[in-house]
């Protein structure tokens, strides 16, 4: 798979044979299962061939790509083409949350989530235009390289080493919490388990052959992801339009669920289920308001309840309800509030009359429109400064042969991120059309299978509040994950494809958390390690300590992954602040202006990180902050909106204010920003 | 070291290719965002027209702004003389 070719373009057409081979493989597989499972065998078995098989597919690769070569293991030797540099990338770049969540937030949001498709997709322009060509020309192995050898010395480096750790660690955590969510839901292991067959999965990859060995993983990962991904949505376009291509046609869709929402949203049925939510909510108010003498009111109350159905030989069912209702209760009055709060909250969500799915910045009054407005703007910036701020994602470009084919691979990258992030809004019409006009209405005790199946595992729940025997679209809950995972059965095919689309979220999340992984243990073992403790290391030397760093921190992410943190996907949302707030303007401007210097870069970053960091506190229950706190409304997770222009001010500033950068330092700024010159000096990493 | 006046003038060219490009990148960003109400109230084959252009049209503008500048910068290096061997 690996082994080098006579010439580049030998190399190229050897690859391409070598993927068809193995795309026609992997339809083959799935064939075989679908097969199995006509044959009889059951759903767990065919979910543990599909989890088993996908991952010694990736082990096999993580094998043969095993390496002893700096180069290779940092860049995969520098001859990545730009087509197969675009597939890697994109699997890179999707994560369990683009595979499984993004369709759902679309579901829910509608317009308002276009934010996240837009943000994740108009970053590469940045990426393209500012920073890819510029990076391969200076072609060292890790970003940190690029802030330490153009602003001069370590401080800058560890700047750097600092902000690519925070924004990948908390990244890394959400991958493997999902590989272990996806395992749970489809073979049955408990999260934990699930969350170390996940490090496994991922280790096998990185450990043996570094960026060679999860570059070629990667494609291969790209190619089940995006397969898992399309045939479902095509189905259930089949299923809902009769046109197999549902990016072109969901239009016509979105325009009956706009007349269908007309009619349902002030459906008499379905205000009175909203009234009746409003009065839960002010039940868990009053309730809220008379702590602590409620809490025990309530206990009284339940212990009554059980010794009165049990001396009138009540059924065995209800008495053991009550007995759980019981049991349940808050322990202390802090408990009760919390638990209170969250049930209020919940209830008032229900209460609420849902938004149209195409209105665009929805609000209550003119005020409140315009804060959804400035929001959406605001965290589609920071999406996609985030994006061209990402190591992971910018690392990838050291990895092309040229600086020619870096710009041609940024294309092809978001080529391949395009499909599947301008599928997934068409996905969440569809779905949104099956639940409006075939779901809801139907009599509740014979509610299609899908309901049951995923309500076992508390992704789907149905209350008939109003008791009326009717399913109404706010008896309804549905988790975001919900609208990925069940869109097979909903479009009615066999188990086959929803084992596929399994292995399509776990290649999504196991080949970013690869990317992650490797990004962290590079900052510390080549940034930290080679250049700053022991610049005279041997090759074998670096090596081992690069690899023994990746099997600590994967088992540090995966210890992490396995206690649940809550605020994971908040996490996540504000790593992308942090780095574009720390990296972008360091990064534009070493390229695009040379008299920045390294008191400004340094300063610059810092302050970016600070205010992002600061905002973020004041304003995130995580921190214990709070809205209140906030400037012009501006959600935590668009904090970067205003780390950004603070990293750029003080950066320039700062820079106009302290002496200009060496002679050496204006040179290399010239040389990255030729693809080739005849007196070319080498920057290249060894 | 002494960069040609060729050479100034190829970084020049650069900088507008670029400057041009990320301005197309603003505008199918921002305008269809901050108007998206009144864009909303076109019709666009069934989308209203600020929806689409969220969950599509502003993506392929994207490609293209990508695909453009790729192949526009393989003509400038080669014209300047600054292109690689492969």
């Amino acid at each position: 798979m690996t082994v080098p070719g006579h010439s580049q373009s030998q190399f190229y057409s050897q690859l391409k044979r070598y993927y068809s081979f193995y795309t026609v493989g992997f339809v083959a597989f799935v064939i075989l299962v679908a097969i199995l499972e006509q044959m009889g065998v059951p759903n767990r078995i065919l979910g543990y061939l599909f989890l088993l098989a996908t991952i010694a597919l990736y082990a096999g690769i993580g094998v043969m790509s095993r390496t002893a070569d700096v180069a290779e293991y940092y860049v995969a030797g520098r001859r990545v083409p730009a087509l197969f540099n675009g597939m890697a990338t994109g699997a890179d770049w999707m994560s369990a949350a683009s595979f499984i969540g993004m369709a759902g937030s679309l579901y829910f949001g509608g317009y308002q989530g276009l934010a996240f498709v837009m943000g994740w997709t108009g970053g590469y322009v940045l990426v393209a235009l500012l920073l890819a060509p510029y990076l391969r020309k200076f072609g060292q192995f890790t970003i940190p390289d690029f802030l330490g050898a153009r602003y001069g010395g370590h401080f800058a480096r560890s700047v750097g080493v600092a902000g690519a750790i925070i924004a990948s660690f908390v990244y890394v955590v959400a991958q493997i919490y999902g590989v272990g969510i996806i395992t749970s839901r489809f073979v049955g292991l408990q999260l934990e388990i699930g969350v170390f067959v996940g490090l496994a999965g991922i280790l096998v990859c990185s450990f043996l052959g570094g960026m060679r060995a999860v570059t070629w993983t990667q494609v291969a990962q790209y190619i089940i992801l995006i397969l898992a991904y399309m045939i479902p949505v095509v189905m259930m376009s089949i299923k809902v339009t009769g046109v197999p291509i549902p990016q072109a046609v969901y239009g016509g869709v979105l325009e009956k669920i706009g007349e269908r929402e007309e009619v349902l949203f002030v459906d008499a049925k379905e205000v009175e289920v909203r009234n009746i939510y409003l009065t839960h909510a002010a039940g868990f108010e009053e309730k809220i308001k008379a702590l602590p003498a409620s809490l025990d009111g309530e206990r009284q109350r339940l212990t009554r309840k059980v010794s009165d159905l049990k001396s009138t030989n009540a059924d065995a069912r209800e008495i053991s309800a009550a007995e759980r209702a019981l049991a349940q209760l808050p322990a202390t009055p802090g408990a009760a509030k919390e638990a209170w709060t969250r049930a209020r909250v919940g209830a008032e969500a229900s209460a609420r009359t849902p938004t149209p799915h195409a209105e665009a910045h929805p609000g209550k009054d003119e005020k409140a429109s315009r804060v959804a407005r400035n929001n959406f703007i605001a965290l589609v910036v920071c999406l996609m400064v985030g994006t061209a701020s990402l190591p992971h994602i910018l690392m990838r470009y050291y990895t092309t042969s040229s600086v020619r084919e870096a710009r041609h691979s940024v294309f092809w990258s978001l080529f391949f991120i395009f499909l599947l992030y301008f599928t997934a809004p068409a996905l969440a019409v569809l779905v949104k059309y099956e639940v409006y006009n075939n779901l809801v209405g139907t009599a509740i005790s014979h509610l299609p299978a899908w309901i049951a199946s995923w309500g076992k595992v508390g992704l789907v729940k149905v209350a008939d509040i109003n008791g009326d025997g009717i399913l109404q679209l706010a008896e309804l809950a549905l988790n975001t994950d919900v609208i990925v995972l069940a869109t097979p059965e909903i479009a009615g095919l066999p188990y086959v494809i929803s084992g596929l689309v399994a292995a399509g979220g776990l290649a999504a999340a196991l080949s970013t958390a690869d990317g992650l992984l490797l990004t962290i243990a590079n900052a510390l073992s080549h940034d930290v390690y080679y250049k700053m403790i022991d610049p005279h290391a041997s090759t074998q030397r670096r090596l081992v300590v690069s690899k023994s760093l990746l099997l600590v921190v994967a088992v540090i992410a995966a210890y992490v992954a396995s206690l649940k943190p809550d605020n994971i996907l908040f996490l996540v949302g504000l790593a992308f602040s942090l780095a574009a707030a720390t990296f972008f303007p360091a990064l534009v401007c070493g390229v695009f202006w040379s008299r920045a210097n390294k008191w400004g870069a340094v300063l610059g970053m810092l302050a970016g990180l600070g205010i992002t960091l600061y905002y973020a506190m004041i304003t995130h229950p995580f921190f214990g902050g709070g809205m209140k706190a906030g400037w012009f409304d501006i959600q935590p997770i668009s904090a970067g909106i205003f780390g950004i222009p603070v990293g750029f001010v003080v950066l320039i500033v700062v820079s106009l204010m302290t002496s200009a950068p060496e002679r050496e330092v204006q040179d290399l700024v010239e040389h990255v920003r030729y693809p080739s010159l005849e007196d070319d000096f080498a920057t290249r990493g060894t | 070291m002494h960069r040609s006046e060729k050479h100034r003038e190829y970084w020049r060219k650069n900088l507008r290719i670029t400057t041009i490009l990320l301005l197309v990148w603003f505008l199918v960003t921002f305008v269809p965002i901050y108007w998206a109400k009144e864009f909303n109230a076109v019709s666009f084959f069934g989308w209203p027209l600020g929806f689409y252009m969220g969950a599509q049209g502003s993506l392929i503008v994207y490609v293209v702004v990508i695909w453009l500048y790729a192949r526009i910068m393989d003509g400038l290096d080669r014209k300047y003389g600054v292109h690689e061997e492969e």
